[in-house]
């Protein structure tokens, strides 16, 4: 990967590759020092999550007097879909929060890359780029071990990897346009995680059906994105769902995603072009 | 710091006698009253520590809860929200501990060298590590209050016992704010400091805080009870379900164990690390 660096600083012949692509080389090139603990963190947290909820927490539901609005399958089934889909939205915005705002305030790599004839919205795009491609590798590992566990529905369940990761990504596109509008590191990004993703991960129905919670507040699930990814994801590792709902959903994350990533190169060419 | 001035305040408690005296020269309050003005800026994430425990227990309490239904426990069967409910108390102390005590702290030793000023002035190691300890349990002790207030409110609490499940609480954070203080001071990279939190999360989630040891075979359970956090569920689960019997002293002194160890291993840590 190293050498198509070489163009980025070679003024007198424009690189051929397009600036996007430079610049999810360059974030994959950093990564790569890390990627064996994120693996292993990508295999191991999975294995926790499915033992201790989908079988010792599962003992109890599939006991209790509500087991039969889980549609008829044992609750580590019903909840496999759901976890791959949280993981993915816990780590997209975790990887656009401080890491994005580093490159713009600590180690300010995203201000060199401008100066070069990378454009800030290639700047963007690739950030978002490597960003699905860290979702895609974390959630094809959930997948696997959600497959070993033997909760992973037929070949349709696959489809769960590019759901979790346009879940994972519509969200933490919104917060990569944050991280380009701060100027101090302050509490933002606390707040964002204790008040949007931690009570979003726990009433989209990923736990249990969200006709378990109180009409007055199940609107929450609805604009939820979280929501919209899990019934995706059951849909295909499940087949529930009808395919009007299905798009319903596809459409809701298309353009959440999409509205989150004009807002996103705003902020970041507002930043950076000054 | 060596002062014969300071020998009668030193004499005072048992505490004092455990760890190195000559590191402590009785000025602990001012670390607190630097923690307070530096809080000031940032109330909203501590309020927002508030909020997490409570976001759990609606979800998980009531909405997963109604598919459960009761919880058979020794006292018979209990309200699913009723049983993780102390579970929940028992891991925000945890992590409220766990968080000020290591990546807090590691962050003031490494790069903000905070630590480094404060022992230019008059205070000792021992100061600092107290001082950080103390701040931290104020913190979590508002927590504590506050969540088994909704507790009550929600009508979660079975017996007057729970009164004492606060300043259980805080011992419960104070064993782990020294453990995780005494670790942080052997790591050097916050790459390691990552290995701190991977812990937490296997911990909390086998330590009995969803569902009771007896969904485990007997040799996971025996694994499950060395846990710490497993014997703060226990101790602040046996008060709020009014389970009480002198077993819970036996839970109570794992945690002097984690005070005691944790206390001494992190002052004489924080001396080598900054006074040699």
């Amino acid at each position: 990967m190293a050498p198509t660096l070489r163009p980025l600083v070679t003024e007198a012949s424009p690189s051929r590759t397009s600036g996007t692509v430079l610049v999810w080389q360059y974030l994959m090139l950093v990564w790569r020092r890390s990627a064996l603990s994120t693996v292993i963190a990508g295999i191991v947290t999975p294995l926790l999550y499915l033992l201790a909820l989908g079988f010792g927490l599962g003992t109890l539901v599939n006991s209790g007097p509500g087991a039969a609005s889980l549609g008829g399958v044992s609750y580590v089934k019903y909840l496999a879909p759901a976890l791959v889909t949280a993981a993915a939205l816990q780590a997209g915005v975790g990887e656009a929060a401080y890491p994005v705002y580093s490159r713009f305030k600590w180690s300010r790599v995203f201000w060199g890359i401008s100066s070069t004839p990378v454009s800030t919205a290639q700047i963007t795009n690739g950030q978002l780029l490597f960003l699905a491609t860290r979702l895609a590798i974390g959630s094809a590992l959930y997948y696997v071990v959600v497959l070993v566990f033997g909760a992973a529905g037929g070949w349709a369940g696959l489809l769960v990897i590019p759901i979790a990761v346009l879940t994972g990504a519509s969200c933490a596109v919104w917060v990569m346009a944050l991280a380009g509008r701060m100027r101090r590191e302050g509490t933002a990004f606390n707040v964002v995680f204790r008040f949007v993703v931690v009570p979003m991960t726990l009433f989209s129905g990923s736990f249990f059906p969200i006709e378990r919670m109180p009409g007055a507040i199940r609107w929450l699930a609805y604009i939820s994105p979280l929501w919209h990814g899990n019934e995706l994801a059951r849909a295909a590792m499940l087949g529930t769902g009808s395919g009007l709902a299905v798009l319903g959903h596809l459409v809701f994350l298309v353009v959440l995603g999409g509205a989150g990533l004009v807002t996103a190169r705003h902020a970041f060419s507002t930043r950076l072009i000054v | 710091m060596t002062g014969a001035t300071l020998q009668p305040q030193v004499r005072t408690t048992l505490l004092l006698r455990i760890v190195p005296l000559h590191l402590y020269a009785g000025r602990t309050h001012v670390i607190l009253e630097r923690s307070l003005l530096a809080y000031q800026r940032s109330w909203l994430v501590v309020l927002t520590g508030f909020f997490e425990p409570v976001f759990y227990l609606l979800a998980m309490g009531q909405g997963l809860g109604s598919l459960i239904g009761q919880v058979s426990t020794v006292a018979g069967p209990v309200a699913y929200a009723a049983y993780i409910a102390p579970g929940l108390l028992a891991t925000s102390a945890m992590n409220g501990a766990i968080f000020d005590s290591t990546i807090n702290v590691f962050f003031k030793l490494k790069y903000a060298k905070l630590y480094d000023g404060m022992l230019a002035a008059s205070l000792g190691p021992v100061d600092v590590a107290l001082g950080e300890i103390v701040w931290s349990l104020i913190r979590g002790g508002l927590y504590s209050v506050a969540f088994v207030l909704v507790m009550l409110v929600m009508g979660l609490l079975a017996s007057w016992w729970a009164l004492l499940a606060v300043p259980v609480a805080l011992i419960v954070a104070f064993g782990f704010a020294a453990v995780g203080m005494a670790i942080t001071t052997f790591m050097k990279t916050f790459q390691q400091m990552d290995w701190i939190t991977t812990a937490l999360l296997p911990m909390f989630l086998f330590s009995t805080t969803f569902y009771p040891l007896g969904v485990y075979p007997r040799a996971v359970q025996i694994l499950v009870e060395c846990l710490p956090l497993y014997h703060g569920i226990e101790l602040i689960r046996g008060l709020c379900l009014g389970l009480v019997s002198p077993g819970l002293f036996l839970h109570l002194l794992y945690f002097a164990g984690m005070i005691g160890v944790g206390v001494t291993v992190a002052s004489r840590r924080l001396e080598r690390l900054l006074l040699r």
